[in-house]
């Protein structure tokens, strides 16, 4: 029981993250691989607030994610006007950054990394807060701010001539998807326990955009399944020991190959999602046979 | 309304947009070079000229896409000219596209909800929150949406993805999504592109019956001079950057340096 509520609570954790970064990468279409140094962020604020400060967990998460937050307002005036590839560059280079810094802290633990942190992340806690997080995704991508994002990514120069400033829309995502990383950080922290940060590397980075796009980019259902398949699937597998890996890998492979718009792309699990997608294809089909009668003729 | 002259009548007699001296270098080429004209509020205009003339670049200018090196850009009297695109935009003035620009993997209608997005003021907490202002305004800018849908003939096709209209119906939805931001002025590049005369008479009428509807000034950049002559009250000519010829389509489809640029000189032996 107390295996299957660790999955979940990892599940729960990492959906935070994954929500976050869908905003970021599926909505706005800008590649993130640096969204674990925007963890660890939330991760060792929200430790120092619990284990040096004691302080109160809320506070201690809200501190974290807010830490996180403004980083992300400095990394975006810097980077957000570099195009594509560049983005995608300068936040790998920033994650980094940020675990060779807390290597050399001493105060919180630097490389060796800081153990014996209070347990207080519940498997409640968690899911109640993911409920959040997915409702508040949800409000965000369905307003006017939402539909900036995706006009960026969708159409850059366009979104600037339908009066988008794509600049502001683009810094809103990435300091959303910070502070959602920075919330998921501070759980861990208080889940685990303890903190290393070499479990913010790259690794963990891409582990997160991985989720994103197998799930398919520019769906919330799509990132919550595939948080929850690619976050369960190495535990199915732990039996195999190593080999857990590759399936892992052939699963993200495989999703590619037989679907590179991820499991969702584009769509939602919702009702009035699928009678959209159901009345897109059928309004495609009379548009081909018309098109198809027209050439007869 | 821009407050440069108090007399009565006098806003007409300022122009929608006027040009002073607009020069645009790429590295020592010219591209556009001290070009001047004005267009009056509520005409549909035209810029014509061979390929290379300028008349993108122009557009380019106008909407902040480009950087002007010398000269300006007024809008109802004030300068644009160092604007951003999209502070541009938010003033007035949008565009359609040579290329057809739409937002590709959206349906037709979150093409022009997205563009609808000027018409609301509730912030992101709002929206998180679903506070009233924000169901209101949803509410408005859907109705808004669904009603240039109906008026652009696009209602029954609005849940399309844009990539899978028809030719036609991408320029059409173009130009719906371009009227979503409530402009003054609408700048269309090549509308007919691609379209055989039947649909470009369409065309034609549309964009005489959208002026009128939404009391909108066009300056239009086209190469099917049947269209140019047939909705057009002003025409602006371009050559290799420089202005050409400005008039009325008679007096400009007269004028020998236009003909001559458009077939060549006279062989004078």
């Amino acid at each position: 029981m107390e295996y299957i509520q660790g999955i979940i609570i990892l599940i729960g954790i990492n959906l935070i993250a994954v929500l976050g970064l869908s905003i970021l990468t599926g909505f706005t279409g800008l590649f993130s691989f640096g969204h674990g140094g925007f963890m660890a962020i939330g991760a060792y604020v929200c430790a120092i607030f619990v284990a040096r400060l004691h302080q109160p967990f809320a506070l201690a998460i809200l501190a974290g994610a807010l830490s996180a937050g403004l980083v992300s307002v400095v990394i975006g005036r810097l980077t957000l006007k570099l195009k594509g590839d560049y983005f995608c560059i300068a936040t790998m280079g920033f994650g980094e950054a940020v675990r060779i810094i807390l290597n050399n802290v001493n105060y919180v633990g630097g490389a060796r990394g800081w153990e014996s942190l209070p347990k207080l992340t519940t498997v409640w806690l968690t899911l109640a807060l993911d409920l959040v997080f997915v409702v508040v995704t949800w409000n965000i991508i369905n307003s006017r701010q939402g539909r900036n994002m995706v006009a960026a990514r969708e159409e850059e120069l366009a979104a600037q001539m339908a009066g988008i400033d794509v600049f502001k829309s683009k810094m809103i995502a990435l300091v959303i998807s910070a502070v959602f990383a920075g919330v998921a950080g501070a759980l861990m922290a208080q889940y685990m326990q303890f903190l290393r940060p070499t479990m913010f590397n790259m690794t963990k980075s891409t582990d997160l955009t991985i989720m994103v796009i197998f799930g398919g980019l520019g769906s919330i259902s799509g990132s919550i399944l595939g948080t929850i398949l690619l976050v369960s699937l190495p535990e199915l597998f732990r039996d195999f020991a190593q080999w857990r890996l590759v399936f892992y890998g052939l699963a993200v492979i495989v999703i590619m190959v037989g679907r590179p718009q991820g499991l969702m792309g584009g769509l939602e699990l919702t009702p009035s999602g699928i009678r959209r997608a159901v009345a897109a294809r059928s309004a495609r089909r009379e548009l081909a046979a018309a098109d198809k009668a027209e050439a007869a003729e | 309304m821009s407050g440069a002259d108090p007399r009565p009548g006098a806003a007409q007699a300022v122009p929608v947009l006027e040009l002073r001296g607009l020069t645009k270098r790429f590295g020592g080429l010219a591209a556009v070079n001290d070009v001047s004209f004005a267009i009056r509020e509520g005409g549909i205009s035209g810029l014509i000229g061979p390929n290379g003339a300028g008349k993108t670049t122009i557009f380019n200018l106008i909407t902040g896409v480009y950087k002007v090196s010398a000269g300006s850009i007024l809008f109802k009297g004030s300068p644009i000219t160092d604007l951003e695109p999209y502070r541009i935009a938010d003033l007035g003035v949008t565009r359609t596209f040579q290329n057809i620009r739409l937002f590709k993997n959206l349906s037709a209608r979150d093409n022009v909800l997205t563009a609808c997005h000027m018409s609301a003021r509730y912030g992101l907490a709002e929206a998180i929150l679903r506070l009233p202002r924000y169901r209101r305004e949803e509410k408005a800018l859907a109705v808004k949406a669904d009603g240039l849908l109906e008026i652009m003939g696009l209602a029954d096709r609005a849940d399309l993805t844009a990539n899978n209209l028809p030719y036609g119906l991408q320029r059409r939805l173009e130009i719906t999504r371009a009227l979503a931001l409530d402009p003054t002025l609408l700048l269309l590049d090549e509308p007919a592109a691609g379209m055989n005369p039947d649909e470009t008479e369409q065309l034609m009428l549309l964009i005489s019956d959208i002026r009128k509807r939404f009391g909108l000034s066009v300056l239009v950049i086209e190469h099917h001079m049947d269209l140019i002559m047939g909705v057009c009250e002003h025409i602006h000519v371009l050559n290799f950057g420089c202005s050409l010829a400005d008039g009325d389509p008679a007096v400009v489809a007269g004028d020998p340096k236009v003909v001559e640029a458009y077939l060549g000189q006279e062989d004078e032996r």
